[in-house]
C-alpha cells in the first residue's frame, strides 16, 4: 500500500498534503472500494469547508461512500476532470486524483504517514 | 465476458428478431375517414421492432427461463428476507372484489376492502405493540420518509425547532441515511462497538437538544440483537429524541418480543419481506408505519376507521380519518391494496401461534447455516446470530480471492449469491439470510457448496476468479455496466 510520508491523513482515510493544499481519497480507501465509477465534488470554490464535512460523494462498483474535509478551510480549488474520469482515483489518488485545494489550514489534528500505516493495518486484521 | 458453453442458447434481442412489416395486430378497417399525422410528429429514427405475437411471447418467455428466482431456488439474500410467497395470496388477491375494485368507489360500495385495510392495521399495531398505523407508504424508504417527516412534525409542533441531527450507527441500511438528508436532517455517523452493538459512548457524546432521533435496526445488519438497546434507547429519549425502528429486520421478531414495548417510537413495516408480499420485479412494495400514542396525530392522512359506530342490526360503516395534525397525503389513493391483501391472508392463515413460528425457524436457519461454517469462513461478530449473519469473504490463504468471487462461484452451483459488500463495517462481507421457508436439505446443499467453494478459493482460485461458468452468460463486466449509462443499440438523434 503506498502511503505517502510526505503527507497527513484523516481517519477517514483522506490525505492532505501541507505543501501544495491538495488534499484527496488515500491508496488504501480506493483499494477498499475498488474500481470507482462516480464521483461528485459536493463544495465549490469560495466555500469554507469544516474538517469532518462532506467534500465529495464516491461511488464504486462496491459501494457508495462520502469523502470528507481533512481540514476547517476555504476552497481554493476543484478538480473539474474527475467528473469525468472517476477511474483517476484508483489509478493516481495521489497525483492526477486530488480532489480539491485549499488554503490556510491548521494540520495538527491530521496523522502522519506512520501513524495512518498503523491505523490502515488495524483495520485489515 | 468469459468463453462460456452455454452461450450457444443466448436468446437475440428482440431487435435482432425483427423484420419490417411483420405486426402483432390486425387493425379493423377504419369507419371514419383517413387522416395523416401532422408533419413534424412522424420519426423515421425510432425503430420500434417489428414481430409477431408468438415471436414476442417466445422471446420473453425464454428470456424469463434464465431467471433465478424464489420460486426455482433458495434466496438468501441478507437483509432482504426473500421468503416464499405462498400462491393462495395470489389466489386472494385475485378475488374480484379486491381486484378491481375501483380507488374512487363510494365507501359504502366497498366495505370489505376497508374492513381488510382496518383489519391489517390492527393485527401490524398487535404484532409491533404500537398505537395506529398507515398503510399508505409504497416501500420501506417511503416509510422511513413518512417516518423521519413525522418526527420532524413531532419536535416541531411543540416549538421545539432546533433540532436538525439524525443519528445513524454504521451499520445501517443506507435508506436510513438517505431518508434522513431527503427531509433536510443532518445525519450524524454512530460507529458499532467490538461485540456489534451501537457504541453507548458515541450515542451518549452524540446525544444533544439538537438530536431528532435515531435510525435503529434491530436486529442490526450483521443479525445481532442490540444488548443495549433498552440502554440506547434512554440515552436518545433523555435528550428529547426519538427513536426510529427499521422494521427491515422483523422478521427475526414476530410474536416474541414487540418494537413499541421495546421503546421505539416508530417503525415501518416491509409487508415484501415479513408478511410474503412480492419483492423485487414481482413487487411493487408496501411499507406501512406504526406510531405509539403520542406520535399517531401526526400519520399521513387518511387511515382507515370506523366513521359510524354499528347498531345491533347494522354494521360499523368503515371510512376515511384524518389524523389531527396529519403530515398530509404521501401516496396517491390508498397504497397498494393488493399487497394488503396479500399480507392480510399470510396473517391470518398462520395466526399468533405461526407468526412465532416463522420468527424462531428464521433464527434457527440462519444459525444452522452459521455452525456449518464456522471453522471455513470467518465470522466477525461471533455471536448466536439472528435470522441472519455476515461473514468475511476472503482467506489470507486465498490472496486475491474476494466476496464477489465467491458470490459468481456460487451461481455454478445453482445458488442465488447472498448480499455481498453489505454492511460496510465487515471486510468483504457476505451477509446470508435463509429464512423460515427452507427445509434442512436445502440449508445443507447451501453451506455444502459454500464449504466446497473455500476450499477450491485455496486450490484452484481461477475457479472463482472466472466464475460464472454455468449460467447463459459469463462474468459481466460491473465497472462498465456502471460508467457506461447508454444501455440500448440506438438513441433518438438530438435537435440541434
Amino acid at each position: 500500500m503506498n502511503i505517502p510520508a510526505n503527507l497527513k491523513y484523516t481517519k477517514t482515510d483522506e490525505w492532505f498534503d501541507p505543501s501544495t493544499g491538495k488534499a484527496g481519497l488515500t491508496d488504501y480507501a480506493q483499494s477498499q472500494l475498488s474500481d470507482i465509477v462516480f464521483v461528485e465534488i459536493v463544495v465549490a470554490v469560495g466555500d469554507a469547508v469544516k474538517s469532518g464535512k462532506p467534500i465529495a460523494s464516491v461511488e464504486s462498483v462496491k459501494a457508495a461512500a462520502e469523502s470528507y474535509a481533512p481540514v476547517t478551510a476555504k476552497v481554493a480549488a476543484i478538480n473539474e476532470g474527475l467528473a469525468d474520469n472517476p477511474e483517476i482515483l484508483n489509478s493516481d489518488p495521489y497525483g492526477k486524483g486530488w480532489m480539491i485545494e485549499i488554503e490556510g489550514a491548521d494540520v495538527s489534528g491530521l496523522m502522519d504517514a506512520g501513524a495512518y500505516t498503523k491505523y490502515c493495518e488495524e483495520r485489515s486484521h | 465476458m468469459t468463453e462460456n458453453l452455454a452461450v450457444s442458447i443466448v436468446e437475440p434481442t428482440i431487435y435482432d428478431l425483427s423484420s419490417p412489416g411483420r405486426t402483432g395486430v390486425t387493425f379493423p378497417a377504419p369507419d371514419v375517414p383517413k387522416a395523416e399525422l401532422p408533419q413534424g410528429l412522424l420519426r423515421s429514427d425510432l425503430p420500434l421492432p417489428e414481430l409477431g405475437e408468438v415471436d414476442v411471447v417466445r422471446h420473453y418467455t425464454n428470456l424469463s427461463t434464465f431467471n433465478y428466482n424464489v420460486d426455482n431456488g433458495l434466496y438468501p439474500l441478507g437483509s432482504c428476507t426473500m421468503k416464499y410467497n405462498p400462491k393462495i395470496n395470489e389466489d386472494t388477491a385475485r378475488l374480484p372484489g379486491f381486484a378491481f375494485a375501483h380507488p374512487l368507489q363510494p365507501v359504502e360500495t366497498v366495505q370489505g376492502n376497508l374492513v381488510l385495510m382496518y383489519q391489517l392495521q390492527e393485527w401490524l399495531k398487535e404484532i409491533s405493540g404500537f398505537a395506529a398505523v398507515t398503510l399508505q407508504p409504497a416501500a420501506g424508504a417511503h416509510g422511513e420518509l413518512t417516518g423521519v417527516l413525522i418526527m420532524h412534525a413531532y419536535h416541531n409542533s411543540r416549538g421545539d425547532i432546533k433540532r436538525k441531527k439524525m443519528l445513524i450507527p454504521d451499520s445501517a441500511h443506507g435508506t436510513n441515511p438517505a431518508s434522513s438528508s431527503m427531509s433536510g436532517l443532518e445525519v450524524v455517523q454512530i460507529p458499532s462497538d467490538g461485540r456489534g452493538n451501537l457504541d453507548l459512548a458515541a450515542l451518549k457524546a452524540a446525544c444533544d437538544e439538537t438530536v431528532v432521533g435515531l435510525m435503529l435496526t434491530n436486529p442490526n445488519t450483521l443479525g445481532l440483537f442490540d444488548e443495549h438497546l433498552e440502554e440506547a434507547i434512554q440515552i436518545v429519549h433523555t435528550c428529547g429524541g426519538l427513536v426510529y425502528g427499521d422494521g427491515a429486520n422483523l422478521n427475526a421478531l414476530l410474536g416474541i418480543i414487540r418494537p413499541g414495548d421495546m421503546g421505539f417510537d416508530l417503525m415501518h413495516f416491509n409487508l415484501h419481506k415479513t408478511f410474503s408480499t412480492p419483492h423485487g420485479g414481482g413487487g411493487p412494495g408496501s411499507g406501512p408505519v406504526g406510531v405509539s400514542e403520542k406520535l399517531a396525530d401526526f400519520l399521513p392522512s387518511p387511515i382507515i376507521g370506523i366513521v359510524e359506530e354499528g347498531q345491533d342490526d347494522r354494521l360499523p360503516l368503515y371510512g376515511f380519518l384524518s389524523p389531527a395534525k396529519s403530515i398530509g397525503r404521501i401516496k396517491s389513493f390508498n397504497g397498494h391494496f393488493g399487497m394488503f391483501v396479500r399480507a392480510y391472508t399470510y396473517i391470518a392463515m398462520h395466526g399468533a401461534e405461526g407468526l412465532r413460528e416463522i420468527a424462531e425457524y428464521a433464527v434457527l436457519n440462519a444459525n444452522y447455516i452459521k455452525a456449518r461454517l464456522n471453522g471455513k469462513y470467518a465470522i466477525p461478530y461471533d455471536r448466536t446470530c439472528m435470522h441472519e449473519f455476515v461473514v468475511e469473504g476472503q482467506w489470507a490463504a486465498a490472496p486475491g480471492v474476494r466476496a464477489l468471487d465467491i458470490a459468481k462461484r456460487l451461481m455454478d452451483y445453482e445458488f442465488h449469491p447472498p448480499t455481498n459488500y453489505f454492511p460496510l463495517i465487515v471486510h468483504e462481507a457476505l451477509m446470508i439470510e435463509p429464512t423460515e421457508t427452507e427445509n434442512k436439505a436445502t440449508l445443507d446443499a447451501f453451506a455444502d457448496a459454500l464449504i466446497k467453494i473455500a476450499e477450491e478459493a485455496k486450490t484452484q482460485p481461477e475457479l472463482l476468479k472466472e466464475a460464472p461458468h454455468k449460467t447463459p452468460f459469463g462474468r459481466m463486466d460491473e465497472v462498465k455496466a456502471a460508467r457506461d449509462l447508454v444501455l440500448c443499440c440506438w438513441l433518438p438523434e438530438v435537435n440541434e
